[in-house]
């Protein structure tokens, strides 16, 4: 019902085609494995900044605790494909890395959600460190030491098929009912359950949803960068996320997506400049800033921008 | 018409960095006349000082060779520096495109273990050697979970245990110390390794450790457990750690009128640990390091005063160790007869007393070295002796 559509195949056809073109030129040896890595860093990244986009830019929650979901997913992973290194493994552990991350996500959103903007921002930066000492001190996780020769199982396929899942499955999740009551709660808390929205069950929900996605990003993580140890989710963990967030656009996934690639091209480009490539990154942040404080996209998807030139360039602003 | 200009800027940057990327890793063929080793070390990030000493050490070995000819008969060597962030996502990343490439022949760095780990199945995927000369924990590194010894994984350094036991072995022979008091950073594997290994050895000679106390790194006042300390009965007080708070545990420490002589491993060894503890309290001082100054090996007394002309300090233990990584290498290659990675692992595998400013090493059959350790004192925030043990 509605759902062949013109939009949908063009869509449809579009990912096919990314896929395929990137798979050829990997087979032709232009892309090769030092490239395949920064495919799979755009991949994670594009998952963590569409989950977190959920949770911030749609339902307005301001949260700084991301990468604790994300290193909840990635240790379960870890931890089960240290076990079991075959696919099975790895796709379990993907589900229940998100899994474990979505049910810590509802048990610390039930108390913390009732807290808005700044005061939110802290509980969720504090959740996060609670989250990261732990995995610190147990024996499980290896410590400060952290786990390593972890197999690595994951691929470009697999990545781009859960990135592809994500970027999917929120953008469904937003033009659902469910979603579009978390979009009234960011708009207006308060004019919003005077319509008889439950607020808080919409923001567990989103919350739930943005850490499942961020504990398969982290999943994939693990199960393609061998090494694992707490200090790599900190709180710049979570602010790199955000800044991709923002810097796209809060309430565009199309702004997430194309920031996340960008960053991410970025950051490997700089590697060769080793002195000053923080400076140029942040300046180039600023930079974009300045000019587009709204970020990349503002609140608008590609799929609008498509359907205003469709409909005549006068639409255009 | 602003957005399509927008869209065609971003295209435009996007483009520009794919074409940039593929020339990075496409371009500089290897010249027949040159041998390409790959640098990946910490050069910004949490232990960029630990990164850009090694590097600063390498650099000057691998300028010596080539001043000097060269290698196998006159090629020069180019180093290809990259820089990790600390990072092991990043390391990862670089040496995979270091080693994509096919033209260098080894792999040196990172320089700690995490980071090192994590460039550990691109090596062994490669097959090209990878050498460390920092990364010191026990588990994991040269000998996978099985018990197999990684065929081109190598290190220079000695272990984490190996400097728990020789502190443990100064304590009890040349301090005559008895009893023992442990008080180590609990979030670091580095330091929980070393007091594991002081406590085992400590109690199989004889001696007794009568407490152990746990601080977190970046803590700063640690007051309330030295003043328990106090109370104890002890004759040493093993701190195992890193040098920002083992400086403020000296000085607060001597403070409170804890006389007893204070051991450390390699952590203590910075500058800052004395400008933390001031001079007066870091007295009798010591800990277990890859090198000192002090030594008046005519080689270690050549590389200080080279080292001092040509940037004007005294150079640390991590500019050491990476001087000694960039001879070992050019010595490996040399062995080898070949500018070929397969080779050079054997080589490097094959290693019989290799002699370096950190001292005279050999290679063991799981790839570890065997290396005697520096124990230095300090007096009055100075370096009195150094004794090889």
């Amino acid at each position: 019902m509605g759902m062949i559509t013109k939009k949908n195949i063009l869509i449809l056809l579009s990912i096919v085609a990314t896929f395929a073109v990137v798979q050829v030129l990997r087979t032709m040896n232009i892309l090769t494995n030092f490239h395949e890595i920064t495919l799979a860093l755009i991949c994670i990244n594009i998952i963590l900044a569409v989950s977190l986009n959920l949770i911030t830019g749609f339902t307005g929650q301001f949260s700084l605790g991301h990468a604790g979901f994300m290193s909840i997913g990635a240790y379960t992973c870890a931890l089960i494909l240290l076990k079991y290194p075959t696919m099975w493994g790895f796709l379990a552990g993907i589900i229940a890395g998100g899994i474990a991350s979505a049910l810590v996500g509802i048990i610390i959103g039930l108390p913390t959600l009732r807290l808005k903007g700044d005061y939110l921002a802290i509980a969720t930066l504090g959740m996060a460190e609670i989250i990261r000492v732990i995995f610190l001190n147990i024996e499980i996780t290896g410590g400060a030491a952290g786990l390593a020769s972890i197999p690595r199982i994951a691929n470009w396929f697999w990545m781009f098929f859960f990135a592809v899942i994500s970027v999917v499955f929120i953008n469904n999740f937003i033009k659902s009912s469910p979603g579009r009551a978390c979009i009234s709660i960011r708009e207006d808390e308060i004019a919003a359950e005077s319509m008889g929205i439950n607020s808080t069950k919409y923001k567990v929900m989103s919350f739930a949803i943005g850490a499942f996605f961020a504990g398969i990003g982290g999943g994939l993580y693990a199960s393609y960068f061998f090494f694992l140890k707490p200090n790599l989710f900190g709180f710049l963990k979570s602010i790199d996320m955000l800044v991709i967030v923002v810097l796209g656009g809060l309430g565009s996934l199309t702004g997430s997506v194309v920031a996340a690639v960008l960053l991410t091209l970025l950051t490997t480009f700089l590697q060769q400049f080793t002195a000053v490539r923080m400076i140029l990154y942040a300046l180039l942040l600023v930079v974009i800033m300045i000019f587009r404080p709204k970020g990349i996209m503002g609140t608008s998807e590609i799929t609008d921008l498509l359907g205003r030139i469709g409909r005549g360039k006068g639409r255009v602003e | 018409m602003k957005k399509i200009l927008a869209i065609v800027c971003v295209l435009a940057l996007a483009g520009g960095m794919l074409s940039a990327c593929g020339k990075d890793s496409g371009g500089g063929d290897a010249k027949s006349d040159t041998v390409q080793i790959g640098v990946n070390y910490e050069l910004t990030g949490d232990v960029a000082t630990y990164g850009n000493d090694s590097v600063n050490g390498i650099k000057m070995a691998i300028d010596e060779v080539n001043a000097n000819g060269g290698v196998l008969g006159g090629k020069q060597i180019e180093l290809i520096v990259k820089d990790d962030k600390s990072d092991p996502a990043e390391s990862t990343s670089i040496e995979e495109s270091l080693m994509g490439d096919g033209k260098i022949v080894a792999a040196l760095g990172p320089a700690t273990s995490g980071n090192f780990r994590a460039v550990i199945p691109i090596a062994t995927n490669y097959g090209i050697p990878v050498i460390s000369s920092s990364a010191t924990a026990d588990d994991d590194i040269t000998v996978d979970k099985n018990g197999n010894v990684r065929e081109f994984v190598f290190r220079t350094c000695f272990t984490d245990s190996f400097q728990g036991k020789t502190m443990s072995n100064f304590a009890f022979n040349e301090l005559s110390a008895k009893k023992a008091v442990i008080f180590g950073d609990t979030s670091s594997d580095y330091a929980k390794g070393l007091a594991a290994n002081f406590k085992s050895n400590f109690e199989s000679l004889g001696g007794a450790v009568v407490g152990e106390e746990g601080y977190v790194a970046k803590d700063k006042d640690f007051n309330s457990v030295l003043t328990k300390i106090k109370g104890q009965d002890f004759d040493v007080l093993f701190v195992p750690g890193y040098y920002q708070e083992a400086g403020l545990i000296i000085k607060q420490a001597r403070e409170l009128g804890i006389k007893q002589p204070i051991l450390g491993a390699d952590g203590f060894d910075s500058p800052e640990l004395v400008n933390l503890a001031g001079a007066a309290n870091a007295t009798d001082i010591y800990f277990s390091n890859h090198y000192s100054s002090l030594d008046k090996d005519p080689a270690v007394v050549k590389f200080i005063e080279d080292y001092k002309a040509a940037n004007g300090t005294e150079p640390g233990a991590f500019i050491a160790m990476g001087y000694d990584l960039g001879k070992y290498i050019v010595d490996a290659i040399e062995r080898a007869g070949a500018a070929d990675a397969k080779a050079i692992a054997k080589a490097l595998a094959e290693t019989k007393e290799f002699s370096g400013v950190t001292g005279t090493f050999s290679v063991d059959k799981d790839h570890n070295v065997v290396k005697s350790a520096v124990v230095i004192k300090l007096e009055n925030g100075a370096q009195v002796s150094a004794t090889r043990v």
